[in-house]
């Protein structure tokens, strides 16, 4: 081929782009969730769409359980309203086994699917398929103030038991100067207070279900958990702590409220943020166990996946592969600061350098998201996989309602008796109908 | 009047409301007949098939039922009753002379073009929050313990919310009722020696009849789907201290994406929406017809 | 009122009229005020009332994040175009059950206000199936005739009642004279229902605005009204009070300002022919 030749082939590839850019532009709907990450991938459309002129962007923001409610319709209808949707490991795999999500198997080389955390890849794949990228992973940790927990006079283990975090939390409650112990989830919801609960009864010895998925809440493990809590929550947790979930317990945080607080090790980023009070006084410990080998940690990945019934599956990979690349990581550390970046998905971000010493919590976060492990949480063995949900369709459901009764228990408007039975009739009956025995 | 020829042309007119409201109301309604009676859940749409009365039976022995069932009458008498009540009183105060009518009417009347979630948000977190919100600073600041309205009295706390929201639109329509009562009668009355309460019972409660009836009428066909309050406050708990039947339904449908229980816990709240409605019906065409 | 009253009493009036008018939208000014402070001074205890650094950096971080005008727009559309629609199905319909009033008219009504009664969340898969078959997921006009099929009902009785109270002599009057049909609408009808007409229109465009279920249901980015531009403030991470102000504040602001505005004309047809 001749220069003149490949010159003018040049030329008229840039027109056809050019020309298909200004004639089709590619608009991509997207569906995610109001949490801080998301809103700043939000804010870098432009750069997206500099490096991307016949992809469009349009979003929709929402607030979690509306947006699983709209996207869960859509996809199951397939009324294909979305081109990429915010969806968590929960949903992955029951929605891939469905036939409903793209394959991700064919993104490009330089997104590096190997970079991304075994933990997290795992829970993203059916039958060697990656259904979702992850855009960031979290376990849960133990969060505390350093200052409160030294008035105290006490020091924190790297890795407490649930005892020594009950007698810390009465030690630094302070209710004349609205000080609070301990904070955590007590809002209704599977992916609210259920996910503390059922994180935290792993490490009590309970399960949901035994091999023939009986429902489990009538042994003595689940009682216990739940007197653990309703009591430790009782002496030192904050008023109204059952309509408590993550954002609230957050605030509270950030205000110096809060003694300790165990919930998602995303949250680390904020409580060290510009937007916290008690930045500089803040420090990380596992979650915490009762000796029996399991932790109180669970493994999550907010991730974007994109539904069959896209019109535009490879501008929507183009996406995809863009928001969860280190490439886009740069980016948001340059406009926002490494501690910024969307945490717990590649290895590579915590092999470096810049972000290590930019994040304090970074080596606690990496830990607990390895120490998690889905399929196999529960000290019995049992017939799921999941830490803090049980990856079934019918899970939603029970666990919302099992989590109504909870909520009821912290709140002391009806008994842990009465709750867990409540609990053990529902998912019974649920399970039964389902057909799983 | 009416003669065959505008009797048509009455018919006519009257056709497209009526058709469409019918399809409106007949085609979303028999596939949710339909359904009700099919095994459906959303995630997993293989599993489909004929259940027969299955969906009726889990939905109607479901615990929580019996709590809907009496939460949202609560709910609806809850509000009624303070609306009316504090409408009535209300709308005598603004009747009264003063200054600066006007203003307070505006301010009487804001409340009612709140977006429900909007105002359920604002309640919930600027003022109810246990912690945060101005009540607890209310309470601190006269010695008392913050209370904490929507986990130990969450229906009082949305019956609250939602009066609040209602209260404007009953204090109107009372208002211009009021404003409509011959002042001679009233002033008859006085001569005769009527204290105020007299007056108030003998006149101005008869007046007002009609006026009551129709906010009770309008108020209830909107409370008995109050949802978005819910939603945003409570989610319905503690445990099912403040489900409503539509909330329950909404818990079916879209949080346990149970198509087929959902959709009979919609026929029965269809059928029972419809027993109020006849009964209000009944008690309107009374005091309506008049 | 004629009777005369001592101005002790109309200043006692005066005093508890304020006082329970300021308390009734005290909420709504706390949120105001709320909107201008920073996310600190929000949950300042003791609270804060107006002497703090008025910021307006809210509405911008909003501005930024949500695109605001977008969703405003569609509100207005959805809302006003629905309300319109309304009407031009419901006159007729209520202009002949006023004055042809059959046997059945007035069970026709209580029928459509019945219809009103159906939990909206029970028909929600059914509709959402229907809408896709159409094509008119996350479309405005999809969400207009929605919108006007809730709200047909509440329009068609309205104008009912204002209908009724025109004394039907006049239009025997008129039919005396040679009028048509379609004059006797135009002409003589139509400006003695102008006032009851305006109120209806007023009420259903606030409906519309405030309808929260469909609205956030059937619609994703093109068509999303200031319902869902809310759903995305309801709980963000951190400290929202002054976000979640502003926000709210953008999304009431238009419908409270329009009702203040027509006060006098929502106020007069808020009757329902409930006064005589």
């Amino acid at each position: 081929m001749t220069k003149m030749n490949r010159a003018l082939m040049g030329a008229t590839a840039f027109c056809m782009v050019a020309g298909v850019a200004s004639a089709q532009q590619t608009t991509l709907t997207i569906a995610t969730v109001n949490n801080g990450d998301m809103i700043r991938m939000q804010g870098m459309t432009d750069s997206f769409t500099e490096a991307n002129p016949d992809i469009a962007l349009e979003w929709v923001t929402l607030e979690e359980n509306v947006l699983r409610q709209r996207v869960t319709t859509d996809i199951a209808t397939n009324g294909g309203q979305y081109d990429v949707m915010t969806i968590g490991t929960y949903e992955v795999p029951i929605w891939g086994r469905q036939g409903w999500l793209t394959s991700l198997n064919d993104l490009p080389a330089e997104w590096n699917k190997d970079d991304i955390l075994p933990a997290i890849a795992g829970g993203l794949t059916v039958d060697g398929e990656l259904y979702a990228a992850p855009f960031y992973g979290e376990s849960s940790m133990v969060m505390y103030r350093t200052d409160l927990m030294e008035e105290a006079g006490l020091e924190m283990p790297e890795a407490p038991t649930w005892e020594f975090i009950r007698e810390a939390a009465a030690a630094m409650t302070d209710e004349e100067a609205e000080i609070y112990g301990i904070c955590a989830r007590g809002k209704a919801g599977w992916g609210e207070n259920m996910a503390f609960l059922t994180a935290m009864a792993n490490s009590f010895g309970a399960r949901w279900f035994d091999e023939e998925w009986n429902a489990q809440f009538d042994q003595p493990e689940w009682r216990e958990t739940l007197e653990f809590y309703t009591g430790m929550m009782e002496e030192s947790g904050p008023p109204g702590a059952s309509n408590n979930g993550f954002n609230e317990n957050l605030a509270l945080f950030q205000q110096g409220k809060c003694g300790m607080w165990i919930d998602a090790t995303v949250a680390a980023s904020f409580v060290t943020g510009a937007d916290s009070t008690v930045a500089d006084q803040v420090g990380f410990a596992l979650a915490p166990d009762t000796g029996l080998g399991k932790r109180g940690n669970w493994l999550w990945a907010w991730s974007l996946a994109i539904p069959a019934s896209t019109d535009a599956p490879e501008a929507a990979k183009t996406f995809v592969a863009w928001a969860t690349s280190n490439e886009y990581t740069e980016l948001v550390a340059e406009a926002e600061g490494w501690a910024n970046v969307p945490p717990g998905t590649r290895t590579s971000l915590y092999e470096n350098e810049e972000y290590l010493s930019a994040a304090p919590f970074a080596e606690m976060t990496l830990q607990s998201i390895e120490s998690a492990d889905p399929t196999n949480p529960t000290v019995d063995p049992v017939p799921y996989t999941g830490v803090q949900f049980v990856a079934i369709p019918e899970f939603q459901g029970i666990g919302t309602a099992v989590g109504q009764q909870f909520s009821a228990a912290l709140a002391g408007t009806t008994s842990i008796d009465d709750a867990l039975a409540t609990a053990q009739q529902l998912t019974t009956d649920e399970m039964e109908d389902a057909g799983y025995n | 009047m009416a003669t065959a020829h505008s009797r048509a042309a009455a018919r006519i007119m009257i056709a497209p409301a009526t058709v469409l409201l019918l399809g409106w109301m007949l085609i979303p309604l028999c596939m949710t007949l339909y359904y009700s009676f099919q095994r459906y859940r959303l995630l997993t749409p293989d599993n489909r098939g004929w259940v027969g009365f299955r969906n009726y039976e889990r939905f109607l022995t479901n615990p929580a039922f019996q709590d809907a069932l009496i939460n949202t009458l609560l709910l609806v008498l809850g509000v009624l009753v303070i609306t009316v009540v504090l409408g009535v009183l209300l709308a005598i105060l603004l009747d009264q002379p003063m200054f600066g009518q006007g203003i307070v009417r505006i301010l009487v009347i804001a409340p009612f073009f709140v977006m429900p979630t909007v105002s359920a948000l604002v309640w919930k977190n600027m003022f109810m929050n246990p912690v945060n919100g101005l009540f607890a600073y209310a309470f601190e600041a006269v010695g008392l313990q913050p209370y904490d309205f929507l986990s130990q009295a969450p229906l009082a706390s949305i019956i609250g919310i939602v009066a609040w929201q209602w209260l404007p639109f009953a204090t109107l329509i009372l208002l211009t009722a009021i404003q409509s009562l011959n002042s001679e009668q009233m002033e008859a009355a006085e001569m005769d020696g009527a204290g105020p309460i007299q007056r108030f019972i003998y006149i101005t409660l008869p007046h007002l009849g009609r006026a009551i009836t129709v906010v009770i009428l309008i108020q209830t066909i909107f409370l008995l789907s109050i949802f978005a309050e819910i939603l945003v406050t409570t989610n319905g708990g503690p445990g099912t201290a403040s489900t409503n039947l539509t909330y329950l339904v909404y818990a079916e449908s879209l949080l346990s994406f149970d198509v087929g229980e959902g959709s009979a816990g919609g026929v029965v709240a269809i059928i029972l929406a419809n027993i109020v409605a006849i009964f209000l019906m009944r008690m309107i065409g009374k005091n309506l017809d008049a | 009122m004629a009777r005369a009253i001592t101005p002790r009493r109309k200043a006692f009036n005066t005093a508890l009229a304020w006082l329970i008018g300021l308390a009734i939208f005290f909420p709504i000014l706390w949120t105001f005020l709320t909107s201008f402070k920073t996310e600190a001074t929000a949950i300042a205890d003791p609270p804060v009332w107006f002497f703090f650094d008025w910021t307006t950096e809210n509405y911008s971080v909003v501005q930024e994040r949500s695109g605001y005008f977008r969703y405003f727009w569609n509100s207005v559309l959805i809302s006003v175009g629905s309300t319109l629609l309304g009407l031009i199905i419901a006159v007729p319909a209520a202009w002949s059950m006023a004055f042809v009033p059959a046997r059945r008219t007035k069970d026709i009504l209580m029928w459509m206000l019945s219809t009103k009664m159906l939990p909206a969340v029970g028909v929600l898969v059914p509709i959402y199936l229907i809408f896709r078959d159409l094509g008119i997921l996350d479309n405005v006009w999809g969400l207009v005739f929605v919108l006007m099929m809730i709200n047909l009902p509440i329009i068609v009785w309205m104008l009912y009642t204002y209908f009724r109270e025109i004394p039907g002599e006049i239009l025997e009057a008129a039919r005396m004279d040679g009028a048509t049909l379609k004059s006797e609408i135009l002409y003589v009808l139509a400006p003695m229902a102008v006032p009851g007409i305006a109120s209806t229109v007023l009420l259903n465009i606030i409906l519309a605005w405030n309808e929260a279920f469909w609205t956030l249901n059937l619609t994703a980015a093109q068509s999303a009204p200031l319902t869902a531009f809310i759903a995305s403030y309801s709980s963000p991470e951190g400290l929202f009070y002054a976000k979640l102000s502003a926000a709210s504040t953008m999304a009431i602001a238009p419908i409270l300002v329009m009702g203040w505005f027509s006060q006098k004309q929502l106020v007069r047809g808020l009757t329902f022919g409930a006064v005589k």
